[in-house]
């Protein structure tokens, strides 16, 4: 405003462009073989792309998913049940790698769809109870079903890995680096879907469902669809969550699993995109570092200390920290182009979520 | 692409897929069921006897807990996520009262020596301590927070994490117990049907999901606070308007919701056992219970849990067994099944009304 080019945009994209030229430069700057290229970052860039997936659906679609975790763990699942072999629980097929890649991604992507269509007529608060249900239902299924890994699940899934990924464990630096272009890329691809004819009929369901059937708009099918697309991003980070862990269990997939990439979502804001890499940057730390502290006066142990903060933020500032460096840069910062979706999160699901 | 945007394809398939299902599963139970555990009902009418009361009793006690859930998400629009974790300390709580009135010791007391007060009184105090905690949480996180329901619900899901967190550091580090029914509940009961004999305590599961029906059923329809609740369901900012103090009523439907969730705890303590990850099993039970019997009436929630614990019931008995093990492992597929029949025909559920 005053001749200084102190646009929001040019601010955001000044940091978002230094934090990736840091981050592609660091196994280079601190060595590839550290705690934090194996477990903060390149788990930050996994768990961010599952929770760019709910991030998109709620900010665009509003519709607030508890499936994600589910469905990044079937792709896990169905992935460990191919490429394994010997002695590894579950079906231990032994096939290429690839081909399981390629299976898991379709599966699970094909799960999506049967799951968004069944949830298609209902969104706000009755969508978030209905995809929590599919969450709960996918742990039990792979709890209880032994041929697929059954109670302790399938181990040592990183042996047997493209050759393009290597072993994680020998060369940590492949992984990360796929791990962050797959990041990229799914944060590239959201960015455009969101601005094609789909994407402004999903922000205009999101909006106005009624007014948008009344337009000729099949508002079941987008939904359907907008929840197959997060379907297959949530399929990427569980190939990738399988490379980085090597195993996959039902706790992988548990009520605890869920909520922490719930958590992950609103700590990064539930409006942008950017939300999910820096909210899993924010958790993965907290964990890592947190993990073996125990909690004074009340007991318990970290997860009362991520509880706590989960309510702070809530209570505090609903759009997690994004929203909070929204509010913080405002009187410093232009407001063209913040790149947020102009409708609040919680009006639109108070107004829309009265009814399916 | 227009044809199938035209023809509502999702809806038609599901359907269409509902009645194939419903029609083929009465079939396979009637007079297929043969490489199941039980065997088709034509043979075998005790075994299906059995089931069917399974499922029943099991409703019995998803309503009890169900209905609390459906009571504050019908009239406030509250999902409280954090229904499960009053069930997990409700549980704890009727457990430790129960040891301390029979001096148990930590250990497991045997029916025999349990008598009808050291059942009911821990019932009664868990139930009370939840109300209070209920109270609490309403009108510390959810008063002021009224309208915003995914605020709430993110609320109440962090409440969960610290409450699940909090229990293992002071309920016996939130390891499995179970509390015992009186000695005379603990028996089987010969029915004089097919020489049945059926737990008792399984029927009283069922009866005192009944009383508690035929109570909430009295109070919502037969009392003024109930003539409110209902209208508040309606349309609260009406109700509102006509001077009644609606915020008075969402705190009594709170209290009471949030009791009911403990009283139910007490019972499936006694029935089956209280542990970490059962706030997760029955906060997803309630869901589904409400999911299908749609929000807004008691009745949803009795055709909710009806339909949930005889589809739980009958899958566990009635699927083919798979490979070397004994049993149905996949009978939770089922569960969803249930949940995609019913919303593919009415996406508010049984007994929801559109908004």
């Amino acid at each position: 405003m005053n001749g200084v080019a102190l646009n929001r945009t040019t601010v955001e994209r000044s940091i978002a462009f230094a934090a990736l030229l840091l981050v592609a430069l660091w196994p280079l700057l601190f060595g590839a073989h550290t705690y934090w290229v194996s477990y903060v970052l390149t788990q930050t860039f996994v768990m961010g792309i599952a929770a760019s997936s709910l991030i998109l659906l709620s900010a665009y679609a509003g519709m607030v998913s508890l499936a994600q975790v589910a469905l990044y763990g079937i792709s896990a699942y169905v992935l460990g049940n191919i490429v394994a072999k010997g002695e590894a629980k579950g079906l231990h097929l032994g096939w290429n790698p690839w081909f399981g890649v390629v299976l898991a991604i379709l599966i699970t992507t094909a799960v999506a769809v049967l799951f968004g269509a069944v949830a298609s007529r209902s969104s706000g608060i009755y969508f978030l109870m209905i995809t929590l249900t599919y969450g709960v239902i996918a742990y039990s299924f792979f709890l209880s079903v032994t041929i697929f890994g059954g109670f302790s699940g399938i181990a040592g899934m990183d042996s047997y890995t493209p050759s393009l990924v290597g072993l994680p464990n020998a060369e940590p630096a492949r992984l990360y680096y796929i791990a962050l272009v797959v990041s990229i890329l799914v944060y590239a691809l959201f960015r455009y879907v969101v601005r094609t004819p789909f994407g402004l009929a999903l922000q205009g369901l999101r909006d106005e469902p009624v007014r948008m059937t009344s337009l000729g708009y099949n508002v079941p099918l987008h939904r359907t669809l907008a929840f197959a697309l997060a379907g297959f991003v949530a399929s990427l980070a569980g190939i990738l969550y399988s490379w980085s862990i090597g195993a996959v269990a039902p706790q992988t997939i548990d009520l605890g699993a869920t909520v922490d990439l719930l958590i992950i979502a609103v700590i990064g804001g539930l409006r942008r995109i950017e939300g999910a890499w820096v909210g899993a940057f924010a958790f993965v730390v907290i964990n890592n570092y947190v993990r073996d502290v125990s909690v004074p006066v009340v007991g318990g142990s970290f997860n009362t200390i991520i509880g706590l903060i989960f309510l702070a933020i809530v209570i505090i500032s609903p759009d997690g920290l994004m929203g909070l460096w929204n509010n913080l840069t405002r009187p410093f910062l232009d407001q063209r182009g913040g790149g947020s979706p102009s409708a609040p999160v919680e009006t639109k699901a108070a107004v829309s979520g009265a009814g399916p | 692409l227009s044809a199938l945007v035209a023809g509502r394809p999702l809806q038609l398939a599901a359907r269409w897929s509902a009645v194939i299902a419903v029609v083929f599963a009465l079939g396979w139970v009637l007079f297929y069921a043969q490489s199941t555990n039980f065997g088709p009902l034509v043979d075998d009418p005790r075994n299906f006897s059995v089931t069917l009361l399974n499922g029943l009793t099991l409703a019995g006690l998803l309503f009890i807990v169900a209905s609390g859930f459906a009571l504050i998400f019908g009239l406030m629009r509250v999902v409280n996520m954090a229904h499960g974790s009053f069930y997990l300390i409700g549980g704890y709580i009727a457990y430790n009262i129960q040891q301390w009135m029979t001096n148990g010791g930590d250990l497991f007391v045997p029916s025999s020596s349990i008598n009808t007060w050291e059942w009911v009184v821990p019932a009664i105090v868990a139930a009370a301590c939840i109300a209070g905690i209920g109270l609490v949480v309403q009108q510390a996180f959810i008063r002021w927070t009224q309208g915003q329901e995914l605020r709430q619900a993110l609320i109440t899901i962090a409440i969960s994490v610290i409450v699940a967190d909090q229990v293992i550091a002071h309920f016996h580090e939130g390891l499995s117990r179970s509390t015992s029914w009186p000695g005379y509940v603990n028996k089987y009961l010969d029915l004089h049907v097919y020489g049945l004999h059926y737990s008792l305590a399984r029927l009283t599961v069922l009866a005192l999901g009944v009383a508690i029906g035929v109570a909430l059923w009295v109070w919502l329809y037969r009392t003024r606070t109930g003539m409110v609740i209902r209208a508040g369901v309606d349309d609260r900012h009406m109700t509102s308007a006509l001077g009644v103090n609606i915020q008075r009523t969402f705190a009594i439907a709170f209290v009471v919701g949030s009791a009911l969730a403990a009283f139910g705890a007490a019972v499936g303590t006694a029935q089956t056992s209280i542990g970490t990850g059962r706030d997760g099993e029955w906060l997803l039970n309630s869901l589904i219970v409400v999911i299908i019997g749609g929000m807004g009436s008691i009745f949803g929630a009795v055709a909710g849990s009806i339909l949930y614990g005889l589809v739980t019931s009958f899958s566990a008995a009635y699927l083919p067994t798979t490979g070397d093990n004994c049993c149905t492992q996949y009978s939770v597929v089922f569960t969803f099944i249930l949940l995609a029949l019913v919303l593919g025909f009415r996406p508010q559920g049984l007994f929801g009304r559109a908004a």
